[in-house]
């Protein structure tokens, strides 16, 4: 579905995400005091979401996923970064943020949590369009129909309530409501990590199909690797507030770089008893986002680390087309250098 | 030997206003001493609360439980309060998903470890503390001592699941109920702590029932697998076996919603949902949603069948279906 809303052309990122920052700070300490403590959830992330394809978040709890998607949302406002739309800068003239709203939408993980109890499903879906000016007749007549699209027969579910409804059902209510103002981006936080595998399958099928119909672009956040994988074109690894790396899903599964993404990788459960993983790939917790490590956030728990990346913060490298590494052996002159005793494998 | 657990024709019903919950509906459990068996299905299909009545933690004027279960030789289900009590911790004890509902929040780890000792041991203060810092040293909490000290909400999610077991096993005890202990994890952490516990596992010679619904996982654990489905174990047999050649066609679906997970290609999905636990249709449960079901499905209930020492299968059309999945 080419629209008419689509400005800058094919080639053109949906989004673009340029150095977001988000702290939360800290309660407690002296009022005035010079530097409070705070979260670091999201410190400086950079990338693109391009038209079309579905780009994959991948990363362990507190790397600030959730809190990146709901910047991009703007429920929360960012400390400082931009976020440009197809073109146009997102709160500026040129896209006030309502209208920004209406073209992307978020599916959260919780189902029950995120419809209204006291409202039929039908009026939830209706909810939004009716506030955004369309009259209320059509606004249901296209809840009707989105139900009909989700898999769910109007007839019987329009006028039921979420807790009539089962986990997958909820969730296929939340899709719909999604869908309702016709958005471009559609960012599925864990959107399926909640659900049964069986139901999990029809949901990811659903998810592609709307897809393709609706040419909807996905952000897809979850820490189902096995999940990712099958969805996504491009996957975006974080860890601690940053952005590790990134590359094509093949890319970043077959032939990962950044040590974590490989530690990653290798925890995945190997599914042969007879092959049992033997040695944890990473000892201990992800560090506290509070007071996160100098220089590389991940050298506490690097096996290749040397001395140089407690100093420096790696840039995002280059490690082959379309594939970039924040990581400082791949950075080009940066004195630190692959130590060849590691053998890095990944099974999955 | 006699078995560790075991659980013959289960079942176990919750009163519910205007209705039964069917949760149970005869289960068949042997656990020999130092096994570890993996009981796995969705949510509803009753593996946690199997799991749950083998300590009788679930509230005695709602649930109305039948059959026979036997711990230790002990008959659980006729057992004084006294006994249970006994049993409680000291024969049997259990991890949760979510360590830090489990632990009390107003008390450092250590103080909880150390009561739970002295409770079933009639030792010092200092001693059963000095039994608290090897149990962390095992359970290899780093800097120990500091952490005993600690509340729950002090400790990462990794540490409040080891403080967790370190708590468990402060009684020795031959059985460890573990419901779904890794679910709450990140990835990194999920492999240390299913590395810990099987390390500990073959230390203490404990026998392990380890509940989940991530097949991964329970590869990684289990000596045996029971698969549930709508309250009855559907399926059951050594790991490798049940993984390399599932025979009910549920135990299929599952594992082909894992392993063939093909970009572009569409998801093979079970249709439908899994049926409600107060109105149980008649023969078998999984037919409905079954690719091989047959008229005769709706009306039989299947019998175990044993296909291979130890592999037991509920399928009446088992010998028809002739499937297989690359594991």
């Amino acid at each position: 579905m080419k629209s008419k809303r689509d400005i800058g052309g094919p080639r053109q990122p949906l989004l673009q995400v340029s150095e977001l920052r988000k702290y939360f700070p800290l309660k407690g300490g002296l009022p005035f005091a010079a530097n409070k403590s705070a979260v670091r959830a999201v410190d400086g992330v950079n990338f693109d979401i391009l038209k079309g394809e579905t780009l994959g978040v991948v990363g362990e709890s507190g790397c600030g996923k959730s809190t990146t998607a709901r910047l991009l949302m703007q429920l929360i406002e960012q400390d400082s970064g931009e976020l440009v739309f197809d073109g146009e800068t997102v709160g500026s003239r040129a896209l006030p943020l309502r209208q920004f709203r209406r073209q992307t939408q978020m599916v959260f993980q919780d189902s029950y949590a995120s419809l209204n109890p006291r409202m039929t499903i039908e009026d939830s879906i209706a909810f939004a369009p009716i506030v955004h000016g369309l009259p209320k007749r059509q606004a249901i007549t296209r809840a009707r129909d989105l139900l009909a699209r989700v898999g769910l027969e109007p007839e019987r579910f329009a006028g039921r309530y979420p807790h009539e409804l089962s986990g997958g059902q909820r969730q296929r209510v939340n899709i719909a409501r999604a869908l309702a103002l016709e958005p471009r981006l559609v960012i599925l936080d864990e959107a399926v990590s909640a659900l049964d595998k069986s139901v999990e399958a029809q949901v990811l099928n659903l998810l592609l199909d709307l897809k393709q119909e609706f040419g909807l672009t996905y952000l897809f956040i979850s820490h189902d690797l096995n999940v990712v994988r099958y969805i996504s074109d491009r996957v975006l690894v974080m860890y601690l507030g940053q952005v590790v790396e990134i590359g094509s899903a093949d890319q970043v599964f077959d032939t990962p770089k950044h040590p974590y993404t490989v530690a990653l990788l290798q925890s995945m459960p190997s599914m042969n008893p007879l092959q049992r993983t033997t040695v944890a790939p990473l000892a201990g917790d992800p560090p506290n986002p509070i007071n996160p490590p100098s220089g590389c956030r991940f050298h506490t728990r690097c096996s290749h680390a040397q001395a140089l990346c407690a100093q420096r913060a790696p840039l995002f490298a280059s490690a082959e087309k379309g594939h970039s590494v924040a990581c400082l052996r791949y950075e080009a002159g940066s004195g630190v250098h692959f130590n060849h005793n590691h053998v890095e494998v990944a099974h999955g | 030997m006699a078995d560790m657990i075991s659980l013959r024709e289960l079942q176990v019903q919750f009163r519910a206003p205007g209705k039964v919950i069917h949760a149970v509906n005869g289960v068949n459990l042997q656990v020999g001493h130092g096994e570890v068996v993996a009981l796995i299905g969705e949510s509803g299909s009753g593996k946690s609360v199997t799991l749950r009545t083998i300590m009788r933690l679930h509230a005695e004027r709602s649930t109305h439980i039948s059959g026979a279960l036997e711990v230790d030789g002990q008959d659980v289900l006729s057992l004084s309060p006294r006994a249970l009590t006994a049993l409680r911790g000291k024969t049997v004890a259990m991890i949760f998903q979510e360590p830090l509902l489990a632990l009390d929040p107003v008390y450092t780890v250590g103080a909880q470890i150390v009561e739970t000792i002295r409770r079933h041991q009639k030792i010092s203060r200092q001693q059963a503390r000095l039994a608290a810092l090897r149990l962390f040293e095992k359970v290899r909490i780093p800097s120990p001592q500091r952490r005993l000290d600690a509340y729950p909400h002090e400790l990462s999610g990794g540490m409040r699941q080891r403080a967790m077991i370190a708590l468990a096993l402060s009684c020795n005890p031959k059985v460890l109920l573990a419901d779904e202990p890794t679910t709450a994890l990140d990835a990194t952490v999920q492999i240390q702590i299913l590395l810990l516990l099987r390390e500990l596992q073959k230390e203490l010679g404990l026998a392990i029932v380890f509940v989940t619904h991530d097949i991964g996982a329970a590869a990684e654990v289990a000596d045996r697998i029971a698969v549930m489905y709508a309250g009855k174990i559907v399926e059951q047999g050594p790991a490798a076996q049940l993984l390399t050649q599932p025979r009910h066609p549920y135990t299929l679906s599952l594992l082909k919603s894992r392993s063939a997970m093909h970009k572009g290609q569409r998801l093979e999905t079970i249709a439908g949902a899994p049926p409600d636990l107060s109105h149980l249709p008649s023969g078998c449960a999984f037919a409905a949603r079954c690719r091989y079901a047959v008229a005769a499905c709706h009306v039989t209930t299947p019998d175990e069948q044993e296909l291979a020492p130890g592999h037991q299968v509920r399928c009446i059309r088992i010998h028809e279906i002739a499937d297989a999945v690359p594991a």
